[in-house]
């Protein structure tokens, strides 16, 4: 479907139309972070309304506040959701209210079927019992409102990601839902899943149903948005009005990144020597979904001395080029090359890895980093444990000067190492993994969001770090969501897009506008 | 206030143990007037609960690799019935007998290791399943009968250290015994004392060390003294001597050695220590190989002390294990726990066991109180990981106003670095 068709197909002004939801002022607070300062959005009746914004902008904290999943109270700001202020304790406030938020990993139980799932936690009973006939009639009626033709009764496991959707969203209307929120709701899907999907978008508006989509793919939002409200570290930036105002993607990527960077970064004069790593058409599947590709024959290099940025929006497959690479700890490995110093590797496993002077600094440092109950110095040499040892046996001697060598050359901030990690801030957390990495003494180090949840004092820090582990001529590896991060911290920017690397930016080359049109269009910069 | 902290350092949740199996002591020695201090009681708890003790340590190392073990018992009978069978059957010689005990528990424990490791089937229903099997298989060859041991291989679980030397009215071997673990305790603190001070770690003051010490050798030597003076023929036992040399050695192991480590880092972040190049596969099956070996010397013990293999040998010692490691303060989450931990927590069961059946408390009411005993300590833990901090210790000083432990501040963060490097 083209643009001028949705253009016709929308017969109504969107202006036109009444207000049906208010969020006025929405400020949230985690400790230590304003995650929403004063955001105000209003949807009318009958809209799509789009809501913009990088990574970590707080599209989904917002989502969470209008959905009940931060009860009323937990932040200031008011809801106020057809003419009636809203205090929602939970989701099934809002739920009951009639908005139903649909989240990017589906929340639908693999094992039941269609209709269970439709009626779960809402089924349809006569003293108690459950009407399973009722339940299976009104689910073909929803089933073709949204346009799946399946048995009622097949396990929703059976059907491809793209039917789940469809029938998220028919639950969503057995519960005669008035503003329907999708976060991502085409992320997972191919080309023609995603066409009926936003098709449908288009028809429940028509029927009256308005529809707040979070979403990557700005050509997407181009297509079937009516307005788009822009969102940028927690402020609201502005609402476009799309017919009005003429917006088209290059308008919304402007609004996403036009920030200014300012010395957020330690000067650095980078000393770059020759290709010492290169991947050669790295090709990765999925570890669960047999015929999916995270990684599509992606090449790249690293020069000595030198940091590389890679740039992609979520789901975009850095992180699991990274650990496939990485030992092959993510996906199943099909075919691709890795060369080092001119001698091709095999890497089947982290040992070897670790082995071959490679590290890898996660992304999610609680989840995947650390051990939260170790203490810094056990941390600190966990990579290494060899150097320490004699015999196996451990010299707590020698581990204990290692992590005071670190602590002090790291500046890592902390009563002692003996202190434990948990008890750490997100800085000096980072810290102590990047102690633990510079301690395999790799050659090249990849660090995949280094900064994500550390203040803006500590970040700097980090910055010098990255900087002078380049200067001793190792590669690194920068992969952030952060664009300004990318852009002031590397020498050579890469783009990935659905798996595949999209182009190659130099520092000079590289804008945020330019890395953002690779990282969301592939075909067009292609 | 601050002294008692001073001497029981960071580790407060070993300490609210201790406190434990010391009061437990104290009002099972006053409430059975004086019975269980006597050297023929102290001797029978060591003989009695020797073989879960031993059990304690296996398991403490699986749980905290985040596994469980449901064989252990079964596994205890089917080794102890191999070995008495092939003693009697082949005339093999009793150390034979060991050999052949250990070198089944380790194929016992290649075959569930696999499992657990490679198959990545969870322990509980491998072991559950083993549980079963092994049972069975103990049964099937022993026939659901009972088979003799001779009394060559009966000193390894009723044997005592032997009387030699002139006649001092003591057992000289049970006194050297004592005198050796005081002068390596001694040794030991001050080394590590010397230790921190060449590191430029922080030292408690002397004082500490030295009450600590005292108290210690204390408790060393007044035990030595009633293990020396039991009737005549008995001393310190012999699976009192297996059990000591294995907590030294895994004590050591899991503290200090590298696989120790890969165990700890395992079950407290699986996906963190396979990040940080740690086999975890290899770790997993290594503990559950390493538990069925010192199962099977649990069984050959038991054996050896109640004289024959029976059918029902081992019947829930699975769950005395599991209930002293948690009493020891492991976590049921992996990760956490240590094998002197466990100990305490074993003492704290066996001592309850003993107590009560001196008492008089009849099995419904000592179950009953077993059974309160291990929830409260899970209970206790799990609130004391809910409030993020205050241990046992803390708590008592929140009530006394004191202030909350130091070492548990927050570290600041850091916000001046940036004016020191521009």
């Amino acid at each position: 479907m083209t643009k001028t068709s949705v253009l016709e197909s929308d017969t109504h002004m969107p202006t036109a139309n009444p207000i049906i939801l208010q969020m006025r002022s929405i400020t949230k607070e985690f400790p230590g972070v304003k995650a929403l300062s004063d955001v105000s959005i209003t949807v009318r009746a009958s809209e799509i309304h789009s809501i913009c914004g990088e990574n970590g902008a707080g599209k989904s904290t917002l989502m969470k506040v209008l959905s009940g999943v931060y009860p009323y109270g937990s932040y200031d700001g008011e809801i106020v959701f057809q003419n009636e202020v809203c205090e929602f304790k939970d989701i099934r406030a809002s739920e009951h209210a009639g908005i139903v938020i649909i989240h990017q990993e589906l929340a639908l139980i693999p094992e039941l079927s269609i209709t269970e799932n439709i009626f779960l936690g809402n089924e349809p009973t006569r003293f108690g019992i459950i009407n399973w006939t009722e339940a299976r009639l009104r689910t073909l009626e929803l089933m073709a409102r949204v346009g799946l033709s399946e048995d009622p009764d097949t396990p929703v496991k059976e059907i491809g990601v793209g039917k789940q959707q469809l029938v998220e969203i028919a639950k969503a209307l057995n519960k005669s839902v008035k503003l329907l929120i999708l976060d991502e709701p085409t992320a997972a899907l191919n080309e023609s899943d995603s066409q009926h999907l936003l098709d449908l978008i288009r028809g429940l508006k028509g029927k009256g149903i308005s529809c707040i989509m979070i979403s990557h793919k700005l050509n997407e939002i181009e297509q079937v948005s009516d307005s788009i409200t822009i969102i940028r570290d927690g402020k609201t930036i502005e609402t476009l009005d799309v017919q009005a105002d003429g917006v088209d993607e290059d308008r919304i990527i402007k609004g996403m990144v036009g920030r200014t960077l300012g010395a957020r970064f330690p000067e650095h004069t980078p000393k770059i020597g020759e290709v010492f790593f290169e991947v050669k058409n790295w090709t990765v599947g999925h570890p669960q979904i047999a015929d999916r590709l995270v990684c599509k024959n992606s090449s790249f290099t690293v020069r000595r001395g030198e940091i590389v940025g890679f740039a992609g929006l979520m789901g975009a497959g850095r992180t699991e080029l990274a650990r496939s690479i990485f030992g092959r700890s993510y996906g199943n490995y099909m075919s691709g090359q890795i060369i080092k110093d001119g001698k091709e590797i095999t890497l089947r496993n982290v040992p070897e890895a670790i082995k071959h002077g490679l590290g890898y600094v996660t992304e999610d440092r609680k989840t995947l980093g650390l051990n939260l109950l170790d203490d810094i110095k056990t941390t600190t040499v966990s990579a290494n444990l060899d150097a320490i040892s004699k015999h196996t046996v451990v010299d707590l001697g020698k581990e204990y000067a290692v992590a005071e060598r670190y602590r002090k050359q790291l500046r890592t901030k902390t009563p002692s190492v003996d202190e434990g990690v948990s008890k750490l801030s997100g800085g000096n957390q980072q810290k102590v993994v990047l102690a633990k990495w510079m301690f395999t003494d790799p050659d090249l180090l990849i660090l995949d969001e280094p900064t994500r949840g550390i203040d803006v004092g500590a970040k700097y820090e980090i910055y010098g770090i990255i900087q002078a582990l380049a200067n001793q001529g190792k590669g690194v590896i920068v992969i952030s969501s952060e664009l300004p991060e990318l852009l002031g911290i590397s020498d050579r920017i890469y783009t990935i897009f659905e798996g595949a690397i999209t182009g190659v930016l130099n520092k000079n080359q590289a804008s945020q506008e330019s890395l953002m049109k690779r990282m969301t269009a592939a075909k067009k910069s292609a | 206030m601050n002294a008692i902290k001073q001497l029981f350092g960071g580790n407060t949740r070993q300490f609210g143990m201790i406190f434990a199996l010391v009061a437990l002591v104290v009002f099972f020695q006053f409430m059975t007037g004086g019975v269980i201090l006597t050297p023929d009681n102290v001797i029978n708890l060591v003989n009695g609960y020797s073989y879960i003790l031993i059990l304690a340590i296996g398991m403490v190392l699986v749980i905290i690799a985040g596994h469980i073990d449901l064989s252990v018992g079964s596994v205890a009978a089917f080794v102890g019935i191999v070995v008495a069978l092939t003693m009697r059957d082949w005339g093999l010689p009793w150390y034979m007998g060991i050999v052949v005990g250990l070198v089944l528990g380790a194929l016992i424990g290649a075959w569930q290791g696999f499992f657990v490791a490679y198959v990545g089937i969870p322990a509980f229903i491998v072991t559950l399943a083993g549980m079963l099997l092994f049972r069975g298989a103990n049964q099937y060859f022993g026939k659901s009968l009972t088979v003799p041991v001779s009394t060559d291989f009966q000193f390894i679980g009723a044997g005592y250290l032997p009387e030699i030397g002139p006649d001092t009215g003591y057992n000289n071997l049970t006194l050297l015994v004592g005198f050796i673990v005081v002068a390596a305790l001694i040794w030991g603190e001050l080394r590590g004392r010397r230790k921190a001070v060449a590191l430029g770690v922080d030292v408690k003051p002397l004082w500490v060390t030295l009450v600590k010490l005292a108290v210690l050798c204390a408790v060393v030597l007044y035990v030595t003294y009633l293990f020396a003076t039991g009737r005549p023929g008995t001393s310190f036992p012999v699976p009192g001597i297996i059990l000591g040399f294995l907590v030294l050695g895994y004590g050591f192991i899991s503290a200090r050695t590298t696989i120790g480590r890969h165990v700890y880092a395992v079950g407290g972040n699986r996906h963190a220590a396979a990040l940080s190049g740690v086999k975890s596969k290899r770790t997993d099956f290594l503990v559950i190989l390493n538990m069925a070996v010192l199962a099977g010397l649990a069984g050959m013990i038991f054996v050896a002390r109640s004289n024959a293999s029976g059918p029902s040998d081992g019947v829930g010692w699975e769950l005395d294990a599991i209930a002293a490691v948690f009493i020891g303060g492991a976590a049921v989450t992996g990760g956490v726990g240590t094998v002197v931990g466990s100990m305490i927590g074993g003492l704290v069961m066996a001592v309850l066991n003993n107590g009560l059946y001196l008492m008089g408390v009849g099995s419904d009411m000592s179950q009953i109180i077993k059974g309160l005993v291990l929830l409260a300590a899970v209970v206790f833990d799990v609130y004391n990981k809910s409030q993020g901090k205050a241990s046992f210790i803390g708590l008592m000083m929140k009530r006394l106003g004191g202030r909350d432990n130091p070492d548990l501040a927050v570290a600041e963060p850091l916000k001046d670095a940036i004016k020191v490097e521009s």
